[in-house]
């Protein structure tokens, strides 16, 4: 009967009851859709970023991270080789070797990165091979180098060209070769753009005067939820005074500490949202209790004990915070798939902002159950706790004087 | 033994800035089975007798007991646990629970009982019938008119099976046919059944139905008679 009594009053008053459902409604739907809008623009980003060259994951020479020289290179050895099979959620490993160089064409000479890499491996994880503007990509067995376009404009050097590579190689060898400009690459960084030279992974291990070795192993890893799981099943099979096994977070804290200053902001802003829906919500209940501290008299009188009473008011707005928090949910649903199958296209400034950093300038909604049921939870949470101010007040009520008024 | 007895109650409102004296003393003590009626001109206490009476209220000073319990001294939550038990109420604007039909408004205070679902089923039947209303039981209040509405407001009152009725003028919002409709059920009740009800009222219809007539002046019985 208390349910039904709090049902039924709840339609007492059905225009009041639509306004504050609607506005509980579209308090969830806005927080539902920022937060999803939030995880999927942030996901994308790190998805771009981290694809782009680090991997989800990396498995490093012990103290490489922190002191990144070719003397830190290490062989990749059957143990290592062997991991692979073992690790169910690494669709593949790719080695790399890395170190800085000299690059020189004619009578020009410019700082780069060399990368020593598999061409078709890393292709398969980082889509490298996409972003060739001229010539071809890196062919098995063909000797010859990818430039990124920037170090071509500095050097005025074209595809066809032969590039002059120098450095210090492994254990203080020297390191020079002439490699064929095979095509070119654009990135989004200008940094990157004037600094990426890839060759195969054999001719630089060669140049490097490194044969076998590789400065560190990305992990394409099948799904970002797998990336701990993976980190912990490597670490474990791997001899920990010899190896280090990053993930990307650790790789590239600055993407992180933007994403959580990013995150930092959403939260202020969801609780100014919180708060305006709160007062939206406590105006109801007040206006709700006033008008009915009369029959909360009469039910007083005629021998119902404040605590049932409190109980029913109570059960009264946790329906309307249910309906409003359930609303909430069906209505977002439709708009968040919509924008999780045709995220948001940016133009203008902010998509060459995206470009310049090699991402996608596309916001992309997150469609996660979790977000869905953390908001609607909160708001009703949020109705709940409101829900005490009727209680409150029928704590103190006084029959006669409620009749009376 | 009396099963209400007042003794020297009185009640003063805003004790601290300008003092209402709205009882100044009131010995009253009303026998099982009585149909008395509490009058006085506006602002002679009958309202706030009743009301203390009724344990919605605490007097200043002075005892009331009923059923020779003194329940004056009683908590909040006893005195709840009293009236859903022993009281009956009929309010003047009738107050019943808009939301729940004629039945449910019969039946929510046996359920507050905690009686069972075939004993509330009968009482309910047995109640509608008894005040003439049995086929309005599924009519909400608004669909009800006022004599209508007054009539489920003394089954209400009777279903807990109370010690007596209290009936802050009942017929105050009723017409003249209502208004004798009314009279008969209670009088009806009060004879066959011995229910006791005690009335504050102007209404003077009222006044020459009931058995006891006790008039009050300036918070003080002036006259108390049995006809």
């Amino acid at each position: 009967m208390l349910l039904r009594l709090a049902w039924r009053n709840i339609w007492r008053n059905k225009r009041r009851t639509y306004i504050t459902v609607a506005s509980i409604m579209f308090a969830v739907f806005a927080a539902i859709a920022m937060s999803s809008i939030q995880r999927g623009a942030w996901g994308h980003m790190v998805d771009n970023v981290v694809k782009y060259y680090f991997g989800y994951a990396q498995i490093q020479k012990d103290g490489y991270w922190e002191e990144q020289s070719i003397d830190k290179a290490f062989l990749m050895d059957e143990e290592v080789k062997a991991l692979q099979t073992k690790l169910p959620h690494v669709k593949d490993f790719i080695p790399r070797i890395e170190s800085f160089a000299l690059a020189s064409y004619k009578k020009s000479t410019l700082g780069v990165l060399v990368v020593g890499t598999n061409g078709e491996k890393e292709n398969a994880m980082t889509k490298l091979g996409t972003r060739i503007t001229k010539g071809t990509y890196l062919q098995p067995g063909e000797k010859g180098a990818i430039i990124a376009d920037g170090i071509a404009e500095n050097l005025k050097i074209g595809v066809g060209d032969t590039l002059v590579l120098l450095s210090v190689g492994y254990r203080g060898a020297n390191a020079a070769g002439k490699y064929p400009v095979k095509g070119l690459v654009h990135f989004g960084s200008p940094e990157l753009n004037k600094r990426m030279v890839y060759l195969p992974l054999e001719e630089a291990q060669y140049f490097f005067a490194a044969d076998g070795l590789v400065t560190s192993i990305a992990l394409d890893i099948d799904d970002k939820k797998n990336i701990e799981p993976t980190i912990l099943a490597v670490k474990s099979k791997l001899n920990q005074d010899k190896y280090d096994v990053l993930n990307w977070k650790e790789m590239i804290p600055s993407l992180v500490e933007a994403k959580q200053l990013d995150e930092a902001g959403a939260k202020i802003m969801l609780l100014i949202l919180y708060v305006i829906i709160a007062f939206g919500i406590f105006g109801t209940i007040l206006m709700m209790t006033k008008e009915r501290e009369y029959e909360f008299g009469v039910l007083l009188a005629i021998g119902m004990h404040r605590m049932k009473l409190g109980l029913t008011i109570w059960v009264e707005t946790i329906l309307l915070g249910i309906l409003g928090a359930v609303a909430g949910m069906l209505f977002s649903f439709p708009i968040v798939y919509y924008f999780y199958k045709q995220p948001i296209t940016m133009t203008g400034d902010m998509a060459k902002a995206y470009e310049k950093f090699g991402v996608e300038p596309i916001l992309p909604a997150a469609l996660g159950l979790d977000i869905f049921l953390i908001q609607a939870l909160i708001v009703f949470l949020m109705t709940s706790v409101l829900a005490i101010y009727p209680l409150l007040k029928i704590r103190g009520l006084r029959p006669v004087e409620a009749m009376r008024e | 033994m009396p099963i209400i007895k007042t003794t020297q109650v009185t009640k003063v409102y805003n004790p601290d800035t300008i003092p209402v004296h709205a009882l100044a003393g009131v010995d009253l003590e009303i026998e099982a089975g009585e149909f008395t009626a509490i009058v006085g001109p506006s602002g002679s206490g009958k309202t706030t007798l009743l009301n203390i009476i009724g344990g919605l209220d605490q007097p200043t000073s002075g005892s009331i007991e009923v059923g020779g319990q003194d329940i004056s001294k009683f908590s909040d939550s006893e005195m709840i646990d009293f009236r859903q038990k022993n009281i009956g109420f009929v309010f003047q604007a009738y107050n019943l629970i808009p939301v729940l039909t004629a039945e449910e408004n019969v039946e929510f205070v046996m359920l507050l009982q905690k009686r069972s679902k075939a004993e509330r089923q009968a009482r309910v039947k047995e109640l509608l019938e008894s005040v003439g209303i049995a086929d309005k039981w599924d009519k909400r209040p608004n669909q009800l008119s006022g004599g209508q509405q007054q009539r489920v407001a003394v089954a209400r009152a009777l279903a807990s099976k109370p010690t007596f009725v209290l009936a802050d003028e009942p017929t105050a919002n009723l017409d003249s046919k209502s208004t004798a409709n009314l009279l008969d059920i209670m009088a009806r009740l009060n004879q066959e059944e011995g229910i006791t009800f005690v009335f504050s009222t102007h209404d003077q219809r009222v006044i020459d139905r009931a058995r006891r007539v006790v008039t009050l002046v300036d918070g003080q019985v002036d006259t108390d008679v049995y006809k």
